[in-house]
Formats: C-alpha cells, sequence, structure tokens
C-alpha cells in the first residue's frame, strides 16, 4: 500500500505542474502584466512609467516562459511562470497582488468555509442516503413513484433559486434567522442555518436519485434474498446489508469531494456573505489577482488529488476484496 | 426511519427555538443593541487604505473617516466650499516670477513661476492611540524593535497592549507629501503631482535609487531626503511650492494624499514578520480624524471607533437655503463626531442588502434596480415619490446629481468619424453632430436609469463653476429652447446634418455603400442586450448601421490605448468640483495615443488647447465663466462626444437617521450624522416579530406524510409472504 501511495503522490508531480501551467497560460491570455497593473493601481491618473514600475517590482516585466536574453538555465528560470510559480510547490504562496499575505488569508477563510461546507455534507449526505433508502424500501409504491418526481423537480431548479427563495422565505418572509452575515462563537449558528439547510435541500434530487438507483440495483441480488429469507427486518436488510454493500459507487462520489469542502462554495458564501475561501477565490478572478488564482487552483488540484487518493484508500476499507499490493 | 424522525424533529426545534425569540434575524451580536452604533455596508473590499495609494470612492469611505488632510469641504453649503480641516485657515497662495520677486494675486500665469501654499496646522490636535506611539518610562518607543519572533501572538493591531498618541505636527504632513513618491508605495497621483510640487521628481529619482539597495521591506526613512519643495517652518507651519500656477491644487489639500502620515507608525509597520501577518499602513490606518479603524476584516466586517482624542470640531451652524426647514442645523454647534461606532459589514450581493435595509438591520441603503419599483414611484410628470411601503415605514428619499459623466466618445483619429486621412474632418463633424441629435438621452434616462440622470449639454454637470442654467446652458447643436425649456431637435434636423456630411439616408453619396459604425463596449451580457439594441435602433433612426463590439474590460482598455475604436462608452467621476477636472479629459495635452493621457478621443483642437490653458490656471472669476462657455461651444461645434447624461443617485434613510445630506465631494461625512437610537430599537423590534404558522404548517405536512408512511412500514413488516389461510 506505501508503494501504491508513494507512486500516486509522484504522479501527482507533474499532474500539479500541468494544473500550474494550464492555469498560467489562460491566465495570461486573458490578462497582460500591463492590465493587471491597471487594475491594482486605478485607472485614473495612471502613468505609463508607474505601469512599468509596478511590473519590474513584481518581475511582471521577465518574458512568460522562456528568456532568450538569458543563459543556459536561466533562460527557463530567468522567466515570470517560474518565478512565481516555482515556490508554491514548497507551500509558499507569496503576496496577493495588494501585498497582503495569501498563507495568511487563506488560513483566516478555511473556517468559516468549513463551518458551512462540513454540516452541509454531513447532513447532505444523511438526509439523500436515508430519503434514497426510504425510496427504496417504498420501491414501486405511489410513494417512490411521487418521490422520484420530487426529486427531479428539485434536480431541475438551479442552485440560486433555492438561495434566493430560502432567502426570501425563512429570513424575508418569516424572519427567523439573518438574511445574510456571519459571525464567530455561539453567534455562529444563526448564520449557518440557512445556507446549511438550503446546501441540503438543493443536494437532495441528485444524490437522492443516483442512490437509490445504486440501493435498487443491490437490493435484486441474491445476498439480500438470503437476509429476507432469514427473517431479517427490512429495515435491518436495508441498513446492515444493503446500504454496506452499495458503499463503493457512493464512496467514489463522496470521499473524493471531502477535501475540496475547504474550497466552499462561490455562490453560497457570495449571498449569504460568509467570508470564505469561496468568495476570496471569486474576488480574486474580479480584481485580476493572479497570485491568488494560482493558489487557489494549485490547493485544488492538491486537494483533488488528495481526495482521489483517499476514496482508493476508503475501498479497501469497505470491501476486503480490495487491496493495493498485487 | 427513525434517524430521519430524530434529525427533522431536531431540526424543528431548532427552527422553533430560533423563531421564538425576538429579533432574532438581528444579524449583529446581541450586546451591540441600544448602542448608539451606524450599520451600513460595503460591497467591494478596499484594496488599499494607505493615504498615498488609496485612490477609489469605495476606500474613501474609510480613509475619509480616519485621515484629515488640512482642507475639508463645508458639509451643508453649495457650491462646494473648502473650509479648514486640521489648518487654521484656507491657504491662500502666494506667486512669484522666475527670480523670485513676490506677485500680485492677479498676475498673468505665464508670469508665474512658483505658487506657495503655506499652511499652518491648528496647534493640540492629536494621533488616534496606537501602538507605534507607545513609549516605556523613559519615553522610548516600545516596539521599535519588533522581529517574527516578538510578533508570536499577535495577529490584529488590537493585540499590542499599549498604544499612544501625541501631537500632530507639520512634519507629518511633510512626510506623507514625501511619501508619493515613495518607489514601492505606487501612488496613483505621483506622476501627476511630480509635475506640480518643486523637486517631487527628483526625489523620486533618489529614493528609487536607494530603494534598489534595501530589502524588500526595509523601512526607507524619508527625513533623510530633502524634498526642495516642501518646507518646515515651525512645529505647525509647512510651505508648499509648486511649479507654476495649479490653482485646483487647494482641492487636493482635501484629499487623503495630502493627510498626515507620523513616521513613528511608517518605521513601526516596516518592522520584520509585520507585513506576513498584514499589519501594514494599508491595513491598519492611523490618523487624527474622528474615528479609528478597530477592527478590519475586510471579508466580512470593518468597524471604525470614535477617536478618543479627536480635537473638538462641532457641526455646521450655516447652510444652504433649505437646510434649517429640513432640520440640517438642528445640532448647530453640537461636537462631533455624533456616533459612537460605525459597523460596516460586506454584502455582495444586492438582495441581502436590500432585505436587511427594510428590517432596519442597516441604516441607509441605495436603490438597486431589482427593488427601484419596491421603493420609488415615477409621477407622469417624471416627478420621483417613494412608494406607499416606503412611507409606512417613515424612510426618506435623498437625491443627488452626481458630478459625474457618461459619454459616447469618438475617436477623433479614425477615419469615419474622426475624419482624419480619411473622409475629411468637416464631414466627420457634421456626422458626429447628427448622431449627437439622433441618440436620444432623455429616451435612455428614463428607459434604462428609471429617470435617474440628466442629459448632458457639455462635460460639465452642474454644480460646477461654468455649467450653464437655461437658455445660455443649452447645447445649441442638439437642443433648441421652446416654451422655456430645452428640447432635442427634430431627427430631421440629424438627417439633414448627415446629407451634409455625405451620407444621405445612411449611404455614401458618391458610393452608395451603407454607413456601418463601430461602437465598442465592455459590456456582452444579457443585461446589456436592451441597451444595445436601443442604441442599435438610434443610430437606425438615420438609416446608420450600428455594430456593438462586445469586449472584455482588458481590451478595451487597450483599445483605447492604442486609439484602435471608433465609438466608445465611457464616464468620468470628478475629483474635485473645478471645471478643470473635465475640460482636461479632452484636452490635446492629454490625448491617449500620443501621450497616454485621459483624452481617449484623441480630440486635438488648438483654439480649445489654447482656451484651457488659459482657464486651468484662473480663479473663479467672471472672465473664467466666459473662457468655459467658450470651450463648451468648441466642444458642442465639434461634438468629440455624445454628451450623454449626469447620473443621478438615489439614497434611502430610515427616519431615525438624521443630519444626512447627500454629499458629492466629500467622503468625511460620517461625523455629521446623528440616529435615534431609540426610535432604531422600537421599529426593528416592530418589524422583526418572527412569524411562526410555517413551522405549525411544516409539522403538520410531516406527519401527513410520516403517520401512512409509518403505517406501510409496519404493515408491510407484519406481512406474510403468502396470505395466511
Amino acid at each position: 500500500m506505501f508503494a501504491y501511495l508513494l507512486r500516486r503522490l509522484l504522479y501527482a508531480i507533474p499532474i500539479l505542474i500541468g494544473v500550474n501551467l494550464i492555469t498560467f497560460a489562460l491566465f495570461f491570455i486573458v490578462n497582460t502584466p500591463d492590465d493587471m497593473a491597471r487594475m491594482q493601481l486605478g485607472v485614473k491618473r495612471v502613468t505609463p512609467e508607474a505601469i512599468e514600475k509596478w511590473k519590474t517590482e513584481r518581475s511582471y516585466d521577465k518574458p512568460l516562459f522562456v528568456n532568450t536574453r538569458a543563459a543556459g538555465f536561466d533562460a527557463l528560470t530567468d522567466t515570470i511562470f517560474f518565478s512565481r510559480s516555482a515556490r508554491m510547490f514548497a507551500g509558499d504562496f507569496g503576496r496577493a497582488e495588494d501585498g497582503r499575505d495569501i498563507t495568511r488569508e487563506i488560513s483566516m477563510r478555511m473556517g468559516p468555509s468549513l463551518a458551512v461546507a462540513l454540516p452541509t455534507f454531513a447532513l447532505g449526505l444523511f438526509v439523500t442516503v436515508s430519503f434514497a433508502l426510504l425510496l427504496a424500501f417504498f420501491r414501486a409504491t405511489a410513494f417512490d413513484f411521487w418521490g422520484v418526481v420530487l426529486c427531479v423537480a428539485m434536480m431541475s431548479i438551479s442552485g440560486l433559486f433555492y438561495i434566493i427563495g430560502g432567502q426570501y422565505l425563512v429570513s424575508k418572509l418569516w424572519r427567523w434567522v439573518p438574511i445574510s452575515g456571519f459571525g464567530g462563537g455561539l453567534d455562529a449558528w444563526k448564520f449557518l442555518i440557512l445556507p446549511v439547510m438550503i446546501g441540503v435541500i438543493s443536494g437532495i434530487g441528485s444524490s437522492t436519485r443516483w442512490y437509490r438507483t445504486i440501493f435498487l440495483e443491490e437490493i435484486g441480488k441474491d445476498y439480500v434474498r438470503t437476509a429476507r429469507a432469514k427473517g431479517l427486518s427490512e429495515a435491518a436488510v436495508l441498513f446492515r446489508h444493503v446500504l454496506k454493500n452499495a458503499l463503493i459507487p457512493i464512496l467514489t462520489g463522496v470521499v473524493a469531494v471531502i477535501p475540496l469542502l475547504f474550497l466552499g462554495s462561490l455562490l453560497t458564501e457570495s449571498f449569504f456573505g460568509i467570508p470564505g475561501l469561496g468568495s476570496y477565490t471569486i474576488d480574486a478572478i474580479r480584481a485580476q489577482d493572479f497570485a491568488i488564482v494560482r493558489s487557489m487552483v494549485f490547493i485544488g488540484s492538491v486537494l483533488y488529488i488528495v481526495g482521489l487518493i483517499l476514496t482508493d484508500i476508503s475501498y479497501t476499507l469497505v470491501d476486503p476484496r480490495i487491496r493495493f499490493d498485487r | 426511519m427513525a434517524f430521519i424522525g430524530k434529525a427533522l424533529i431536531v431540526s424543528l426545534l431548532s427552527l422553533l427555538l430560533a423563531a421564538c425569540a425576538s429579533e432574532q434575524n438581528d444579524p449583529y451580536p446581541r450586546n451591540e443593541r441600544g448602542r448608539n452604533i451606524l450599520y451600513s455596508a460595503f460591497t467591494e473590499r478596499p484594496k488599499h487604505l494607505d493615504p498615498a495609494r488609496s485612490y477609489t470612492e469605495d476606500e474613501a469611505t474609510f480613509t475619509a473617516q480616519i485621515y484629515e488632510p488640512p482642507l475639508q469641504y463645508h458639509y451643508l453649503k453649495r457650491p462646494y466650499t473648502l473650509i479648514p480641516g486640521t489648518a487654521a485657515a484656507v491657504p491662500e497662495p502666494e506667486y512669484f516670477d522666475a527670480e523670485g520677486n513676490r506677485l500680485a494675486a492677479d498676475a498673468p500665469p505665464e508670469a508665474i513661476a512658483h505658487s506657495v501654499y503655506e499652511v499652518r496646522i491648528r496647534p493640540g490636535i492629536r494621533f488616534s492611540p496606537h501602538p507605534a506611539f507607545a513609549v516605556d518610562s523613559g519615553g522610548h518607543p516600545l516596539y521599535a524593535d519588533l522581529d517574527a519572533a516578538k510578533l508570536a501572538g499577535i495577529d490584529t493591531l488590537a493585540d499590542f497592549a499599549q498604544t499612544g498618541t501625541r501631537e500632530l505636527t507639520a512634519d507629518d504632513y511633510i512626510y506623507q507629501i514625501k511619501r508619493l513618491a515613495h518607489p514601492r508605495l505606487h501612488s496613483p497621483i505621483a506622476g501627476m503631482m511630480a509635475a506640480h510640487i518643486a523637486g517631487l521628481k527628483e526625489l523620486g529619482e533618489v529614493l528609487r535609487e536607494e530603494a534598489k539597495n534595501l530589502p524588500e521591506e526595509a523601512w526607507l526613512d524619508l527625513d533623510r531626503f530633502l524634498l526642495s519643495g516642501v518646507t518646515r517652518i515651525d512645529r505647525h507651519t509647512y510651505r508648499i511650492t509648486l511649479i507654476g500656477k495649479y490653482p485646483q491644487f487647494r482641492y487636493w489639500l482635501a484629499m487623503p494624499f495630502f493627510a498626515p502620515v507620523p513616521r513613528e507608525a511608517d518605521r513601526f509597520y516596516s518592522q520584520p514578520g509585520m507585513a506576513a501577518k498584514n499589519l501594514t499602513l494599508d491595513w491598519y490606518p492611523v490618523g487624527t480624524g474622528p474615528y479609528f479603524l478597530a477592527a478590519n476584516d475586510p471579508n466580512s466586517r470593518m468597524v471604525l471607533q470614535r477617536n478618543p482624542n479627536f480635537h473638538g470640531e462641532t457641526y455646521p451652524c450655516e447652510g444652504e437655503a433649505g437646510d434649517r426647514e429640513a432640520g440640517l442645523l438642528d445640532d448647530c454647534g453640537k461636537p462631533l463626531p455624533q456616533i459612537d461606532t460605525v459597523v460596516f459589514t460586506r454584502e455582495k450581493e444586492s438582495i441581502p442588502y436590500w432585505n436587511k435595509f427594510l428590517q432596519g438591520y442597516y441604516d441607509a441603503s441605495g436603490i438597486a434596480s431589482d427593488s427601484f419599483d419596491q421603493a420609488v414611484r415615477l409621477d407622469i410628470d417624471g416627478g420621483v415619490r417613494l412608494s406607499g411601503e416606503m412611507q409606512d415605514r417613515g424612510i426618506r428619499l435623498l437625491t443627488r446629481l452626481r458630478a459625474t459623466i457618461f459619454y459616447q466618445g469618438f475617436n477623433l483619429l479614425d477615419p469615419i468619424v474622426g475624419g482624419k486621412d480619411g473622409v475629411g474632418e468637416e464631414r466627420a463633424r457634421k456626422l458626429r453632430q447628427a448622431l449627437s441629435i439622433a441618440i436620444d438621452q432623455e429616451e435612455f434616462i428614463s428607459i434604462f436609469l428609471n429617470g435617474r440622470g440628466m442629459a448632458a449639454m457639455s462635460p460639465l454637470p452642474p454644480g460646477i463653476f461654468g455649467y450653464g442654467e437655461g437658455e445660455a446652458g443649452i447645447n445649441p447643436v442638439v437642443y433648441e429652447w421652446r416654451d422655456g425649456e430645452a428640447r432635442r431637435k427634430p431627427i430631421e434636423a440629424a438627417r439633414a446634418l448627415l446629407a451634409e456630411a455625405g451620407w444621405p439616408n445612411g449611404r455614401d453619396a458618391r458610393t452608395g455603400e451603407p454607413l456601418v459604425l463601430y461602437l465598442d463596449s465592455t459590456g456582452g451580457g444579457v443585461d446589456d442586450k436592451p441597451r444595445n439594441d436601443w442604441l442599435t435602433r438610434q443610430f437606425a433612426k438615420l438609416d446608420i448601421q450600428l455594430v456593438v463590439r462586445a469586449t472584455d474590460y482588458n481590451r478595451f482598455q487597450e483599445k483605447l490605448r492604442k486609439g484602435a475604436m471608433q465609438i466608445y462608452f465611457l464616464g468620468w467621476n470628478a475629483d474635485y468640483p473645478d471645471p478643470e477636472n473635465f475640460f482636461f479629459l479632452l484636452s490635446g495635452s492629454e490625448a491617449k495615443l500620443a501621450t497616454g493621457g485621459e483624452n481617449t478621443s484623441n480630440y486635438v483642437n488648438a483654439e480649445y488647447d489654447r482656451l484651457f490653458a488659459r482657464m486651468k490656471d484662473m480663479d473663479d472669476t467672471p472672465q473664467r465663466e466666459e473662457i468655459i462657455r467658450r470651450m463648451k461651444r468648441v466642444l458642442q461645434e465639434d461634438a468629440p462626444w455624445i454628451f450623454g447624461f449626469h447620473p443621478k443617485s438615489y439614497t434611502l434613510a430610515h427616519a431615525w437617521m438624521h443630519n444626512r445630506k447627500p454629499h458629492e465631494v466629500a467622503n468625511n461625512t460620517l461625523k455629521y450624522q446623528r440616529i435615534d437610537i431609540a426610535e432604531r430599537a422600537r421599529l426593528r423590534h416592530e418589524w422583526n416579530a418572527p412569524a411562526l404558522w410555517p413551522l405549525i404548517a411544516i409539522g403538520v405536512v410531516l406527519v401527513v406524510i410520516a403517520v401512512p408512511a409509518v403505517t406501510a412500514y409496519r404493515r408491510r413488516e407484519r406481512q406474510t409472504a403468502r396470505p395466511l389461510e
């Protein structure tokens, strides 16, 4: 297993370089260093000299990928790409274009993102798995039919609608919780309950349908019939046998996204005024802050790779037949 | 099943508990209730709070309350009037010729080699508490030798145990003027001010060389360097020497760029490890203003706290006509600021912002287009009044015409609309005039701005010297004066001009080719389509085909820089209330392609440039007004822009807000405002009683679903494989 993990980690290096390269290329196709300088310095009364100074100070006056004026290895290292990317692999994200420390910002914003994402994920998983099991239990009945209709309807509605509708009903009309905002400590719950609830509800449709399909496939298998023949209750059959055996496809989708929870949700954080990493990324894109965009994409890639490795590991936990050492 | 039931019960109980409490939707901590706090919001996080760098209106919301430049604007008087801020008086410039001889105040600008502004600061003004001023019993700074190790456990400025203060001196102003030339600060006005303040350019070059040899975050002690144009006279007086005459400089003295920065603070923030913790002047400003920044989390919440050392400024006792009746002079002579704390919460989306305002959790709000119909009713005669819902809540509507202009600019280097190396300048001029008539700005304002604007007659908005009211102020190329008001000329007049230009019915008189024009626009989204369609129809009135080229902001700016567009849409927001700040946008010396300046139309007219050169250095005299009139006529005839509109901003304020008067130029207005705390508490309580019926309804629905489901489950569990015989 160790060899497998090591191999996967080594595979990650070229993947991360590739992701970084693509991000870099895409960003600089849209934004030139001059554009970035103007965005940071403002558009009023900015002189060409000020732009040049800004670029020079941040090494944006160098060539993008290859410095033909440099000799030897410097031709590759004395470039914007290398000078802005190499440190990231050592975990140093440097400064944003406005001078603020990115690592510090990320560490400050991770908490609010997780405060929303973790309960949404856990509660959402519980609710959707439970609902899917319920539909599987009542399969081929009116309850199942209308449940599926409800799921299709729910997955057809835009996430934005859930947010605006939820804010309108719960916060504006019924006045139960604040419409947006974020607070620390004991105050946090009243800001979190609505985005979490909306996050859970908006995910019910698609996830329930997916899990229901998996459960129905399992329910038709011989071991389930055997369990019933032994006289087990339907609840015991579903929770102890069907759920356990249906976990692999569920884990494929679920474990991979766990690390990505750190990155937060772009839409939810924006509408609910949650100062997490999702809104940080959106702000950076709007401000053409390449340093932040690059860092967030890099972290996202790392977390995705970690998620996939965790998924592989989780297979061995739920299915004893799967081993990495052969 | 049991799990689901429990989860639902827990959720419902949580909601029930939440709903039962009073004002449970209050987004602020409970201990803030009943306190003298103003609640406001910000949409964009401020990038810079350093007065040498900050230039946007969003940032000025904060910096203007913290920093005090020597001058400020009178809060109530109109037209906008400069009054002393920390200065003892508004300085009057003294003029000198090249030999150093003193000249009279009305000396011709070309004879003036130097202008000298002597600013005297009132003694006794003190900085807000800050750790940079903290000293031990021996008078030595407490936090002058910090490093990363000593900063362990310190994350914000509030984590420093000790603070101190000291008196404001002339040196603090001089230090800040030197900072404008600091090579690492990239002050947006450095280049412009280097052309005006004697010695600033040279200082910038010296500092650039000096900075090359310093580590990235090392402190550059500006006191070691001489700035020839700024000298200290005594502890409270300093003198600024300008090159030539620059009357607009007095307006700059009312902007945070010229606010004091104490040397101690600059040094304090330059210590190792500070920047890594975002402990910078850009993040934690220090000033003498009515407030200091007590909490800075630009991701969610920024808090301004009353500066305990604020000098005894009082509420004004004079205003313009109507201010007394509006209650704006009721607080005459009361000490400022009137509000203890100002809490700014970040709201990125307009819907939560608007709804929180309606719930009383923001004290004032603008009106987003989504909410316009809910807030405001337009009368048939174009008048504006609040909707019944707003009136019932006691909300007041405050309007102001902004010192801003939006326009469609022509690129005068283009062969069609500019005429150079193409159709000829006279044909192009008539084409531009025809289009100026055809594009109905009044209709645009009515359709797309809900009437929130005023058609422009020239670059100058109302309230700026030389604007020109009534018939004398209209653009005679586009309007005619009938029945006591300006009326747009009929489309036939535009068609006639177009025919004279050589494109009768929108076709080239010689070749018969249709006239196709191109407008570059930054908006390409769904929301912009109606505007573009409308604009296309306006051009179609002259049978001209318009092609709208939507482009992203960066490419748009690039096209402007390269002069690679034909027609474009742009706006300008005044820095200060002087006509120079608008006319320079069309000055030949600012031509974008030639000089990289702000004249994006690349318009060059010798007469206009000559008049501009005279006008910009003049005081507000009848002679200046006459020159402005002539400049406007030149522009109206040449039509390098289709003068669009001056937007009007609408603000809503709750009944408990007092002394709120829109000010287009000043941003340091929070200190004048007052809140009726008891009234706010009463209305918030009244407006935010939770609705309980939905909880009961949800409970009933769940029971209705759960009971048959449970029954069915039990029946199924008891069911046998075959029916019992």
